[in-house]
């Protein structure tokens, strides 16, 4: 147990890490970025019925300087991919990349003819999360995220790019 | 009007303009002679018999075949007073792809014309604003071309 009451009073004991890396599990604001149709299950998430906000997450910033989380939704063509990349080096670390579908996995369908697709976001930002599906319903999203909070809270480690770049 | 209608109406009006009828194809067309264009437009859009006041779409299309390498410029359009719709085809050579605008004329075929330039390169002469609509601006080739060949990358990002 990571709190512990301090004898006698009412005071809760913790590391500073613990506290941070809380604090950002549990306020993971990811930024209003959609791409293609993922996106609509990305919204679907935000909504009512899903309801993101259950974990801290409904707080879709419209800037990469007050977001934490990047959702990357959909199709990343290469006339997007540049903006990706700026977007990402704009926000503040500590930063998190969530690859959302088959498109921003790998490339998805346009895998073989896209010649105006790029073949996985991993390519030009480090990515934590690769959530399957085309596109993966919001349920997935929602695990997806969870996972990513296993990953902030150092019950799993980060892997590959994303964990040379931290 | 029919279609027959439509093509006595308008090789009357100007003799020169109409190569070929096509009134088998599900939807009837008209060959349309490069350089009438720009005419035969505003007569189909300013005669009151006519009306075609809609354009309804206008395509690009990359197809070589043994007569040569050649480029369509599709239009279709409607009149939405008379009810009747009419496709026009100029037919280019893919060496010398210039095409009249009809983007002052329907304003609607000005994306269209940017779209058809942007995947097929036809050059679309006294358009307003002829750019890549959804290639980046740097963009090398014209991708619906059918001997376009991907580029290996662009800007430094592999494309394999």
């Amino acid at each position: 147990m990571p709190i512990e009451r301090h004898e006698g009073g009412n005071i809760l004991v913790t590391s500073a890490e613990w506290l941070v890396n809380e604090a950002i599990a549990r306020s993971l604001w990811p930024m209003t970025f959609g791409l293609a149709c993922c996106a609509i299950e990305m919204m679907a998430a935000g909504a009512g019925r899903y309801d993101i906000a259950r974990f801290g997450s409904e707080v879709f910033r419209p800037t990469p300087r007050q977001a934490d989380c990047m959702i990357v939704a959909g199709t990343v063509t290469m006339k997007m991919a540049s903006r990706v990349k700026l977007l990402y080096e704009q926000m503040a670390e500590p930063k998190f990349v969530i690859s959302m579908g088959s498109c921003s996995n790998c490339g998805g369908p346009y895998w073989q003819h896209g010649y105006h697709v790029l073949k996985g976001v991993d390519r030009i930002i480090p990515v934590d999360v690769y959530i399957p599906g085309c596109p993966p319903r919001p349920e997935a999203l929602l695990e997806g995220m969870e996972l990513l909070r296993d990953i902030i809270r150092g019950k799993k480690p980060r892997r590959g790019a994303a964990a040379r770049t931290a | 009007m029919d279609f027959e209608s439509l093509a006595r109406h308008i090789r009357a009006a100007l003799p020169e303009a109409v190569l070929e009828e096509h009134a088998e194809a599900l939807s009837p067309w008209l060959l349309v002679r490069r350089e009438s264009l720009p005419e035969l437009a505003l007569l189909l859009r300013d005669d009151p018999a006519l009306a075609f006041n809609e354009l309804m779409c206008l395509s690009g299309v990359h197809a070589p075949s043994a007569e040569g390498d050649r480029l369509w410029s599709v239009i279709h359009l409607f009149s939405q007073a008379h009810r009747h719709k009419l496709g026009l085809k100029v037919v280019l050579e893919a060496a010398d792809p210039r095409c009249p605008s009809v983007a002052r004329v329907w304003p609607t075929a000005d994306w269209h014309e940017r779209e058809a330039y942007d995947m097929v390169g036809i050059v679309y002469e006294g358009h307003p604003d002829l750019r890549r609509i959804l290639c980046p601006d740097d963009w090398e080739g014209h991708p619906l071309r059918k001997d376009y060949a991907a580029p290996a990358s662009y800007n430094g990002m592999p494309l394999d």
